[in-house]
């Protein structure tokens, strides 16, 4: 028997730019917060959910219990099982998709989905070589032996390692990647400044009429996104230098998504569940799809969703026309522009296998209230803030409406759901 | 904290403080604590409705010392309470009676201790003598809180013609217990209510719906704590700001958190779809929520004086008007309580704070005018008015000024955020539906604003 799942709530942190207000708080710190936020706002404190699943993309080697350690932290009861996950910055729509499927089949009746990332409480290691040392002098038995390791030491050792924000196997940044994804698909400067520009302006729209007051709670004295910039015009973003690209790139920092710290969590249930807790559902969850590409074999890095897409559009018999509001995360504004145009590319789309190109759609259907560019992109949150903002929205416009989530991840990969209003 | 504060709070420091006059102020008794020593009940005629309170409470009495007028006589050991049935006093003579049995109470009654006293209110067709008497009580009632020392407090509590014992024994309960601590040298009315409570009830807020404004910090925290203690599911109500602290005191209490500006043209509605989604009506709504913007009348422009009537006053009506509306599913129940926060400042005027005073002298008024209108529902509509209590506000005043603040009452300190929560969770019983239309001051007996 397969249950329907639904969307009753979620919570976030603002989000904020690494080494920000949020530079001393780690995810322990910040998961938990938005936790007990989501906690408060649903009344479950001391409730024992059925399952919360969260996850990180920069992870300290210490949190390998994260999620369970920030539920033990939290105001839940600690009888909450957790575990962690990470599919780069689609881990916070992975854990709902996770959960969601547990719903469905009926293992678990309510979850927590979340995501969290500090850019600023990044993990720092020691190198290879200095590692192996401390290992073996660690299981020295004598003195000498310990000093006969230590002795191995060269100054070269001590330098310490800090993540990269870069693909393993190409040694190229993400906007590296994506700068020649831009090129590719022959995506303008002020296309990509104009859609940066909107999703400033549309996220700032969405706090000033209250939109997230049941969405956010605020965070170490931050209560509002501290990346926005209402502000903000294509003039002003025009002005900025290339940062990406080399120096005819067209990518520059403002329609780049920063390194960031947040959180983000859903609260996810039957709709049985739902009404014992006297929660109101705002979408289920329909289904979803996952996807990678030939990386690093020369496919765009960052349009993996774009097969995904298609074949979860033809699994569930819809069409691009069937969908009210899109949901394409911002990692970069190129990697929206760069899947529109995909999407409507008849070769490309024949070339990962699909019937047809899936098709155009109206600007005013996409990201409504702004998205990464603004929020702000703390990797494994980013999922997590975009479900429950859309299943909201889609409430608000009524049952049926429709909304589709895509989101790249690093490795060539991407993840795909669709939501619709009850 | 200050040097000169730090200083002040030194052994050397209170030493010389004291040795000026400046005492450690008296240890209050807070929470559910009955009186330690025992209860006298003193009827000054032939009522014996206070007696038949205090039974429905299970407590106790012994008979009063009375002075005959020779020399002073003593109890011997301290007394917990002295409470006075003073129903059928309605003469100037027979207040000698009275007199018999305070004198020598007030040596006896041990600390944080209580005076009460139950009488008719004037303007009942009485005559003129009664009422003069009726008003006379009230007068000994401040006196004697002024005079009693060691934290007791005094309580007139005027029962109408009609009160059933089961009418007061929210009321008795509440003054005689610690709850009331911080309320000293005030007088209020209980009417006739049909009340069917025969004992006082520990929790009787159980699972019944309350929503509080203000509820992330200092007083409006204390009363969600409050309430919740009593057994009510809390909505926990605070501007999106403040969500942090707030969303704290939601999962302490097991509540509900809703961030949410009290100003904002759909407040009232957001209010009621949050409760109504729960399939509740609200039973208390506790308009705690205020600002201040401080300033001497010749520097309050148009936006000072209209954020804080705003927020303190009007916000408060626009609610209640959706609230009140039978058709809103999520709205005030029959019998339900509410409850607004006047002040001191705002009974008595104080400097710098026109605007301030306005909207809490207006809460005593809309408080006053609601009451009757809401009478037919069996809605009760009160206020309470603290006076200095230590919140993260008022510990922003300068030190000196501060301690002079708090000395000025007759409890000589500060009051705590929970004891303007304690009234309020009175007022929110449903055994205290006798009880509407009031102002109760949880001040100390402050010299401000009497």
């Amino acid at each position: 028997m397969v249950h329907t799942v639904v969307v009753v709530g979620g919570n976030r942190i603002p989000f904020a730019k690494a080494g920000g207000p949020y530079a001393r708080a780690s995810n322990h710190d910040m998961l938990t917060a938005a936790l007990d936020g989501l906690v408060a706002r649903a009344g479950l404190a001391g409730e024992r959910i059925g399952e919360v699943a969260g996850g990180a993309v920069l992870k300290h080697p210490n949190d390998f219990n994260l999620t369970r350690e920030a539920v033990l932290s939290s105001a839940l009861a600690p009888e909450t099982p957790a575990c962690d996950l990470q599919q780069a910055c689609a881990t916070g729509l992975e854990t709902t998709m996770y959960l969601a499927n547990k719903i469905a089949l009926g293992q678990l009746s309510s979850g927590i989905a979340a995501g969290v990332d500090s850019a600023s409480d990044a993990p720092i290691t020691v190198s290879d070589p200095l590692r192996r040392i401390l290992l073996k002098a660690s299981r020295a038995r004598t003195p000498q032996q310990r000093i006969a390791a230590f002795a191995k030491v060269r100054p070269a050792h001590l330098a310490p390692q800090a993540p990269r924000v870069a693909e393993p196997r190409t040694g190229l940044s993400m906007g590296e990647h994506q700068a020649v994804t831009t090129a590719r698909w022959d995506i303008s400067r002020e296309a990509q400044d104009e859609l940066a520009a909107a999703s400033h302006h549309k996220l700032a729209a969405a706090w000033e009429r209250g939109f997230f007051d049941d969405l956010v709670t605020p965070y170490l004295g931050t209560t509002r996104d501290a990346v926005l910039r209402p502000d903000t015009s294509v003039e002003k973003l025009a002005a900025l230098k290339p940062a990406f690209g080399g120096p005819e790139g067209t990518m520059t920092a403002g329609n780049s998504t920063p390194l960031s710290d947040g959180a983000a969590a859903v609260l996810l249930a039957t709709e049985e569940w739902a009404a014992e807790h006297h929660l109101t559902p705002w979408a289920r969850i329909v289904d979803a799809e996952v996807a990678a590409v030939d990386h690093p074999g020369g496919a765009d890095l960052l349009l993996a969703p774009v097969g995904a897409t298609g074949r979860l559009l033809a699994r569930q018999g819809l069409t691009v026309d069937d969908i009210d509001l899109f949901e394409i995360h911002e990692a970069f504004a190129s990697t929206v522009l760069a899947t529109r145009k995909a999407w409507q590319d008849a070769d490309y789309c024949a070339s990962l296998g699909l019937d047809g190109p899936l098709g155009a759609f109206p600007d005013h259907k996409l990201n409504v209230t702004g998205s990464s560019l603004a929020a702000g992109h703390p990797f494994a949150a980013t999922g997590a803030r975009i479900v429950p903002t859309l299943a909201k929205l889609l409430h608000e416009r009524g049952p049926g409406s429709r909304g589709l989530i895509s989101i790249c991840a690093a490795g060539g990969q991407g993840l795909v759901a669709i939501l619709e209003a009850v | 904290m200050s040097a000169l504060e730090k200083a002040y709070y030194s052994p050397v420091g209170r030493k010389v403080a004291s040795k000026a006059g400046l005492h450690e102020p008296p240890r209050l008794r807070r929470g559910r604590e009955w009186p330690q020593g025992r209860i006298v009940l003193a009827p000054l005629g032939a009522s014996s409705l206070v007696a038949d309170a205090l039974a429905l409470l299970g407590r106790e009495h012994d008979a009063p010392v009375v002075d005959s007028g020779t020399d002073a006589p003593g109890y011997g050991d301290r007394i917990g309470a002295l409470v006075v049935d003073a129903l059928d006093v309605a003469a100037v003579t027979d207040l000698e009676a009275l007199r018999a049995v305070l004198r020598p109470a007030a040596r006896a009654v041990e600390r944080a201790g209580r005076i009460v006293v139950v009488a008719r209110p004037g303007g009942a067709g009485g005559g003129w003598e009664a009422d003069a008497v009726a008003r006379a009580l009230d007068g000994i009632n401040r006196t004697v809180g002024k005079e009693l020392r060691g934290g007791a407090t005094a309580t007139l509590v005027y029962a109408h013609e009609g009160v059933a014992a089961a009418d007061l024994v929210s009321t008795l309960g509440f003054v005689l217990q610690g709850r009331s601590a911080f309320v000293d040298g005030q007088a209020w009315h209980v009417r006739p209510a049909a009340v069917t409570a025969d004992r006082l009830d520990e929790h009787p807020l159980d699972g019944r719906v309350c929503v509080v404004t203000g509820a992330a910090r200092g007083i409006g925290a204390a009363i969600a704590r409050t309430l919740a203690r009593e057994g009510a599911a809390v909505l926990a109500v605070d501007i999106p700001a403040a969500g942090e602290a707030l969303a704290a005191v939601a999962n302490e209490i097991g509540g509900t958190a809703l961030q949410l500006d009290i100003t904002a043209d759909d407040a009232g509605a957001r209010i009621a779809a949050h409760v109504a989604a729960r399939g509740a009506r609200i039973h208390a709504m506790v308009h705690n929520a205020g600002i201040t913007r401080d300033k001497m009348l010749v520097n309050t422009d148009a936006d000072r004086w209209a954020s804080v009537l705003d927020v303190n006053l009007a916000a408060e009506m626009r609610i209640n008007a959706v609230l009140l509306d039978p058709a809103v599913e999520g709205g005030m129940a029959d019998g339900g309580r509410i409850v607004g926060i006047a002040s001191t400042s705002g009974l008595a005027g104080n400097k710098g704070q026109t605007n301030y005073a306005a909207s809490k002298a207006g809460v005593a008024g809309l408080v006053a005018a609601m009451a009757p209108d809401l009478a037919h529902r069996r809605i009760t509509v009160n206020a309470v008015a603290p006076g200095f209590i230590e919140t993260e506000m008022t510990a922003r005043i300068p030190f000196v000024q501060r301690e002079v603040f708090r000395r000025v009452n007759s409890l000589s300190q500060g009051g705590q955020p929970v004891d303007v929560a304690e009234t309020i969770a009175y007022l929110c019983e449903p055994a205290s539906q006798g009880v509407t239309g009031q102002v109760i001051r949880v001040c100390g007996q402050n010299m401000v604003g009497a």
